[in-house]
């Protein structure tokens, strides 16, 4: 299988902590992907109504891309990348009118055939390393942290594109369990973070994401994992706002999944780029599990 | 509020109908959606609620609500429904009935300083997408 990978607009700023520790972890498992040198934006959010296309173009235009570059199949690290991606992609390979509509409307560009597969790196790792050739590789074992798995939403719903079942989510735990660390089971791992309210409502985000923490707090998590730059702004750098509304919540650090790999791998921690972290800037609570 | 059938706002109804292909006819009030909500305690009606109002075609009340400039879109409340209603997609054409109608809800100059910084780059493009026309 030829694999492309996609970027997404945050994944070169404010998310370089997700990308260099994921593409170095990948390199060190030693799979072949080629990076699109060519892509656009896919919008963030899939768009969701029924009488309008026009949003469906930009995650489209990507999967084009990702056709002229010879390849089967394209990851994200972005969870809402994966989520805009995957349903623009379910909706034209079930609906051959909206496709057409969308080739003819894109009359410059080769028509999309419906067959790239869209891959989260989660199952990435899941079904193309696999999880055992993922725990021979590891060189240091995250032994005896507490990890809270923190899905969100874009990974996990609507069901034609989950990539692990949304009501009892076991893929990142698996991942966690792989890497020698102990997977802590919440209520709310699959909780929404409140997403774009970051933007329209802040106290709704701020309310959610509370939740989110004192769950994962008095479930036992020394730490939260998730794989999106959205929860990562929610329930990290707004962390001290939470901390601040809810006294009962304690500072909790957060990682993309990915520098857990990275430091299990043995790769060299500035891969990490724990500085731009949130709220631990250092990742010392990670890098102390690794032995 | 007693609510007759002459009540009922039918082209307001279509219009969901066109912008949602999602059957709020079929939502037999279960309450399933508010019980999963997220953010149900920041709405002023419940999604149960905002389903209902639709059925009964009360536009004038459903389109004074705040539960749909709430909704952050998580598609929690759908993949729990008995009758299998995409909820989000309503919501969704609640928001673009407003929207098309040139009505931003967020005002990229009333962001604090410290939101422009430290946001994420799909916070602003999911942001404006959902919430601006
Ligand atoms: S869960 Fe479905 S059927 Fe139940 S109240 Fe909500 S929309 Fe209606
Ligand atoms: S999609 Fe909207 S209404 Fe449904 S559970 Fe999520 S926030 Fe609530």
């Amino acid at each position: 299988m030829k694999l492309a990978y996609y970027p997404g607009c945050t994944l070169k700023t404010k998310a370089r902590n997700l990308e260099e520790s994921a593409l170095a972890g990948l390199r060190e498992l030693g799979v072949e992907f080629i990076e699109l040198d060519q892509w656009n934006c896919c919008g963030a959010v899939y768009s969701l109504a029924t009488d309008d296309l026009i949003h469906q173009v930009a995650p489209l235009r990507n999967l084009i891309r990702v056709q002229q570059e010879e390849c089967d199949a394209v990851f994200t690290l972005c969870s809402q990348c994966y989520n805009t991606l995957a349903r623009a992609n379910v909706r034209v390979n079930e609906n051959a009118e909206d496709l057409k509509t969308l080739n003819t409307f894109m009359d410059e560009e080769p028509d999309y055939g419906g067959s790239v597969t869209v891959m989260h790196f989660l199952t990435l790792l899941r079904d193309v390393v696999g999880w055992d050739k993922l725990k021979s590789a590891v060189k240091k074992p995250l032994k005896g942290l507490k990890v809270a798995p923190t899905y969100g939403c874009s990974l996990i719903r609507p069901d034609p594109v989950a990539i692990t079942p949304n009501n009892t989510p076991v893929i990142m735990a698996e991942f966690l369990e792989a890497v020698g660390a102990e997977p802590v089971q919440s209520p709310d791992s699959n909780t929404c973070c409140g997403s774009f309210q970051a933007l329209g409502n802040p106290d709704a985000a701020l309310e959610t994401s509370g939740r989110i923490l004192r769950s994962a707090q008095k479930a036992g998590a020394q730490a939260l994992v998730l794989s999106c730059p959205m929860c990562d702004y929610n329930l990290g750098r707004r962390q001290p706002a939470i901390v601040e509304k809810y006294e009962e919540i304690n500072e909790m650090p957060v990682y993309y999944f990915t520098q857990l790999l990275a430091v299990a791998l043995g790769l060299e921690a500035d891969v990490c780029r724990f500085d731009l972290n949130s709220p631990e800037k250092d990742g010392n609570t990670l890098t102390a599990a690794a032995v | 509020m007693p609510i007759s059938s002459r009540d009922i706002d039918k082209s307001f109804q279509n219009k969901v109908e066109e912008i949602a292909s999602a059957d709020f006819r079929r939502c037999m009030q279960c309450g399933q959606c508010t019980g999963m909500c997220p953010v149900v305690e920041q709405m002023d009606f419940t999604p149960r609620q905002i389903m209902h109002l639709i059925q009964f075609g009360q536009f004038e009340r459903v389109s004074q609500a705040r539960s749909y400039w709430t909704c952050a879109a998580c598609h929690s409340c759908m993949v729990n429904c008995p009758r299998d209603i995409d909820i989000p997609q309503v919501m969704e054409a609640m928001r673009l009935l407003v929207l098309r109608d040139n009505e931003d809800q967020v005002h990229p100059n009333k962001l604090s300083p410290e939101q422009l910084r430290e946001m994420p780059q799909i916070a602003f493009v999911s942001g404006f997408r959902k919430l601006t026309a």
